[in-house]
């Protein structure tokens, strides 16, 4: 128990360690922990709100893709039934047509044969006059005979 | 060249209490015979309190130089959490500005912690090395001398007084000192007020001087005497292993590992509650009564 001028000694080395302590050591490393602290507030800060942006991109998306969707099908829709149409406009363009085409046919025919009739009346009623003349040997007067042959042609002509 | 004083140097049960005795021996300036004397240095302790400090600033100096806000290193981390364990604890106890006294209850709980583990060497190291270089008394555990913790405990004194007055100011520091704490009478025109404003003033001054000394020595105490008895306990062990004999020196080495172990929580045990001691005690000056 000897007490003695190391205790004085100590005591300012105490103070000593304190000031040097307090001007190079403590401010440094609490300055790093202090930013620390701060980088690390940040960041989670900025995570939570990068996930709610994320949630509200989310959103937005699904609200895009639903909207899209009713679109799809409107066009969808619409694309059915403008096909439907034009299958019905070219049923009824084709089925007129072949009306057309068929009528056609039907007057060429009808034509045809009212022409071959007229033919074939003239041509039966000179056979007939040719024939007549070579039964009785000698000329027929056609003119004189007409009646006649227009008579004839006009039963070959009613057929 | 003279070696130092073996534990298995020791011839029976004087021998062994010339070791210890001859191991309490500081190296002082010159012999002590009074309490106190003012003119007496202890080399050994000063050379070892101011190694440990060096050790302390450097340790502390070398994480707060790498100190970065980014990713910390390992040692860092430790460092930190240290800073951060003092800067709370200064925080919950001392309500005023910290800039220097958390910076000092980090420097003392470091220069202490180091301090203390000087005394996990064995005992005989220290000594032997200095006998080797010719000197033959050696007591390496500043902690365990009485002149370090009460050094120590004056210094959290004098910044108390200082703390107590830059707070208060002197006014309020000496009303504090002679009203506190049994309070005071009203002073009027009746003497008998004046004999009991007196009387109770230096009751009042009686029981600061009691506070503040007290605090001071026990603060100063606790961990010299949890060092010393450390330190004797070890001085002990190695008079086990001394004996030379198998048991001695089976039972050396399970006390001595045994008691290693125990003391590497109390060397930082102690320097927390040194800590801890000296931020109340400056908390305590400022806080108004």
């Amino acid at each position: 128990m000897n007490l003695n001028a190391t205790l004085f000694i100590q005591t300012i080395v105490f103070l000593i360690l304190g000031w040097v302590t307090m001007k190079f050591i403590w401010p440094p490393l609490i300055a790093a922990i202090e930013e620390r602290q701060r980088k690390i507030a940040e960041g989670l800060a900025s995570a939570e709100k990068g996930e709610k942006s994320l949630a509200e991109a989310h959103a937005a998306a699904n609200e895009i893709v639903k909207e899209a969707r009713v679109q799809a099908t409107k066009i969808i829709d619409q694309a059915n039934r403008r096909s439907n149409e034009i299958v019905e406009e070219a049923r009824g363009a084709a089925l007129a047509e072949g009306q057309r085409l068929i009528s056609e046919a039907r007057e060429e025919v009808a034509l045809e044969t009212s022409r071959a009739r007229q033919q074939l009346s003239k041509e039966v009623a000179a056979l007939a006059v040719a024939g007549a003349s070579r039964l009785l040997g000698r000329e027929i007067d056609a003119k004189a005979h007409a009646d006649i042959l227009e008579q004839l042609a006009a039963e070959i002509e009613r057929g | 060249m003279r070696l130092g004083l073996m534990a298995s140097e020791s011839g029976g049960e004087h021998g062994f209490s010339e070791y210890i005795a001859h191991h309490l021996q500081h190296l002082a300036s010159k012999k002590q015979t009074a309490l106190f004397d003012a003119s007496i240095y202890h080399w050994d302790t000063l050379f070892f309190a101011l190694l440990c400090a060096a050790l302390a600033l450097l340790f502390l100096r070398k994480a707060a130089k790498r100190a970065t806000s980014g990713v910390p290193g390992k040692f860092q981390c430790a460092v930190e959490m240290l800073v951060e364990m003092v800067n709370e604890q200064a925080r919950a106890m001392v309500h005023g500005k910290l800039t220097y006294i958390a910076p000092l209850a980090l420097t003392v709980f470091v220069w202490v912690a180091f301090m203390n583990a000087i005394d996990l060497l064995p005992v005989d190291w220290l000594p032997s090395i200095a006998a080797a270089a010719d000197i033959h008394y050696l007591r390496p555990l500043p902690t365990a001398d009485l002149n370090t913790t009460f050094g120590l405990a004056l210094g959290v004194l004098l910044l108390s007084f200082y703390y107590s007055i830059k707070i208060k100011g002197l006014g309020g520091f000496l009303h504090e000192f002679t009203c506190a704490p049994f309070g005071m009478v009203k002073i009027s025109l009746n003497p008998l007020t004046w004999i009991g404003a007196i009387l109770l003033g230096i009751a009042n001054v009686g029981m600061n001087i009691v506070e503040y000394g007290g605090r001071t020595f026990s603060h100063g105490m606790r961990l010299f005497g949890n060092m010393y008895a450390g330190e004797l306990i070890f001085f002990l062990i190695a008079g086990l292993g001394g004996s030379l004999t198998v048991f001695g020196i089976a039972m050396h080495l399970v006390t001595g590992t045994a008691w290693a172990i125990f003391h590497i929580l109390i060397v930082l045990l102690q320097a927390f509650i040194f800590m801890m001691l000296t931020l109340a005690y400056l908390g305590q000056a400022h806080a108004h009564h």
